[in-house]
């Protein structure tokens, strides 16, 4: 029987794994974003997994309006980079240092 | 929730803005770059009339649509002051905007729709509600940092905020899903009544959720260790923006900050207290050290802002009344010295070029007298100098921490304003006695020198005026504390 702890579990594995794409990598700018769509959907998992098991629909509702905003972000995401792009002609992770300090 | 249409007088504020966002956006799409100066002005009115709505509305605390939206005393204190800042920041855009040619109607559309987040997310009484209000400001804030297309350094600061900005999304998102699933709610009053029933310990669940919750929030806020996205967005973004970034968006993370913990987790604040009294005491030292070494003047206002967000913490982490009077006041204040001191960084041109460097401001005061006592009056006030208005904004979160009984957290406040004294001192060390640099173009405009004026007025007189604020101040604080 696959109960609550598992999806918790599940969740917190692809969690982890989002932020660990977000610092360790350092190559793309890309794989930044799907990291950043891993977390967004461990979230999802977390919160559809409560909410079956409170028998409550909000948690639900919550990952709806979660799924709506993440493709926003991921829009404006690609937006931001293409613009990068356009001005420095790569989107390699260590080429993004023109500020430090 | 017991009627279906709720009193839409209540949420006017953000009707009109929403409505004036979208009308903007029509005419700013059909008739292009020329109307950036009309959509501009339009857009001061917007908030402006947004923030009469505001004010208007005396009715004690009221929650709509089915408790998603609370609209009270602390709501409109914080969103005055927001909708402030973000009228300021059209203002001061003006002219930078038109010399650098970026003057295109989506900037004011992009800060009429951020303001419509921060006051949805000031007024937030439900977990869902936080989430979509704050990224309604976020995603606003992204594309407005990368807004200078063509320059390399401004699309990298839009990148590395929409890269950041978003995993601290995420990792709030995640405390929400925690806080969610082991309470069972995500409305903020039934969280603080839960947690007010439960005799034991809290769930370890819910303090996993609230540390994450906490994490995600110090990050817009810009608090350390979630500060390393501020120097950077703050230096690469167009002057304007980097100005709206530091007082509006500030402001209203805060006022979230503050709901947040002092609501439905009040009774946790066994377990939220250590957390914030640790960022913030992180945050006054990076504060005050690291900015000794800058020679930028936006990364030193960077680093200023991040201090200053640490002294405001200090309010919250008394869990008081008076501690959270003491951020009220303690915003207000910030706001206004940081509208000036940016006005000043704004006016800073050589020959049509913008400069930044704090040694560009040698001899200041023999180029530009007037502009030079400005910036050394909010200097002094921001290194906490009596009796000038960031002098009384600090006394009022100490205050508050040491009837808290939180010696240790105060004292080192008051070490840490000493320290950065001496990188505020410096710059005025700098504009009076060194030899003067080559002079800044004159004149500075009329709304930049209008806005410098009036804070700098605001900044020496405010032991004068200050009961009002005071007064408005503890209001918005009480009403939090109504359990």
């Amino acid at each position: 029987m696959v109960g609550l702890a598992h999806y918790l579990t599940v969740a917190a594995i692809l969690f982890t794994l989002g932020i660990f794409g977000i610092f360790l990598n350092r190559k793309n700018v890309i794989v930044i974003l799907m990291s950043i769509e891993l977390i967004l959907l461990a979230v999802n998992i977390n919160l559809v997994a409560f909410s079956v098991h409170h028998q409550d629909l909000v948690g639900q509702v919550f990952a709806l309006l979660v799924l709506a905003i993440a493709a926003a972000e991921a829009a404006i995401g690609l937006a931001i980079i293409v613009v990068y792009f356009r001005n420095r002609g790569s989107i390699a992770v260590e080429d993004i240092n023109l500020m430090r300090g | 929730m017991t009627d279906a249409l709720p009193e839409l007088t209540l949420i006017l504020p953000e009707l009109i803005l929403v409505c004036g966002g979208m009308a903007l956006l029509m005419v700013g799409a059909f008739t292009g770059d020329r109307s950036y100066h009309s959509v501009s002005w339009v857009s001061v009115l917007v908030i402006l009339g947004a923030g009469v709505a505001a004010s208007a509305t005396t009715e004690p605390r009221t929650t709509l649509f089915g408790d998603q939206f609370v609209v009270d005393a602390f709501g409109h204190f914080m969103k005055w002051l927001v909708f402030i800042g973000s009228a300021l920041a059209i203002v001061m855009s003006f002219g930078y905007n038109r010399r650098e040619r970026i003057g295109r109607p989506e900037y004011p559309i992009l800060i009429v729709f951020a303001t419509l987040g921060m006051s949805m997310m000031i007024s937030a009484n439900d977990l869902i509600s936080l989430y979509v209000g704050l990224e309604l400001q976020s995603l606003a804030l992204y594309v407005i940092a990368a807004f200078r297309r063509d320059s390399a350094r401004s699309s990298e600061a839009g990148l590395k905020y929409f890269v950041l900005g978003a995993l601290s999304s995420g990792m709030l998102l995640y405390g929400c899903s925690m806080v969610y699933g082991f309470a069972g709610s995500t409305g903020f009053e039934t969280l603080a009544g839960l947690f007010s029933r439960a005799d034991a310990a809290p769930e370890i669940g819910v303090v996993v959720g609230l540390v994450f919750v906490i994490a995600g929030l110090a990050f817009k806020i810009s608090a350390v260790p979630f500060h390393m996205w501020t120097p950077d967005v703050y230096q690469g973004a167009p002057t304007p923006v980097t100005a709206f970034f530091a007082i509006a968006p500030k402001v209203a993370a805060m006022a979230l900050f503050v709901r947040v913990l002092v609501g439905p987790f009040f009774d946790l604040f066994q377990q939220w207290q250590q957390i914030v009294v640790f960022i913030a005491i992180l945050s006054m030292i990076l504060g005050a050290l690291a900015a000794i070494w800058q020679t930028n003047i936006k990364r030193l206002l960077a680093y200023s802002s991040i201090g200053h967000v640490g002294f405001a913490l200090v309010g919250l982490a008394a869990g008081s009344t008076d501690g959270v009077r003491g951020v009220a006041i303690y915003m207000a204040v910030y706001l206004v010295m940081t509208a000036g001191t940016f006005c000043c960084v704004l006016a800073m041109r050589q020959n049509g070029r913008m400069v930044e460097n704090l040694t560009d401001l040698a001899g200041l005061s023999r180029n530009a007298p007037l502009m030079a006592l400005a910036l050394a009056i909010f200097m002094f006030s921001m290194a906490g100098i009596p009796p000038l208005a960031g002098f009384f904004s600090k006394l009022y979160v100490f205050l508050a921490a040491v009837d808290a009984g939180l010696y240790t957290l105060a004292v080192i406040g008051v070490l840490t304003s000493v320290i950065s004294a001496f990188y505020y001192l410096r710059i005025v060390k700098i504009m009076y006695f060194d030899e003067p640099a080559e002079a800044f173009d004159k004149p500075m405009g009329r709304s930049l020198a209008a806005i410098v004026a009036v804070s700098s007025v605001l900044v020496v007189a405010f032991i004068a005026f200050q009961t009002p604020i005071v007064r408005a101040a503890e209001v918005a604080a009480a009403v939090l504390f109504f359990s």
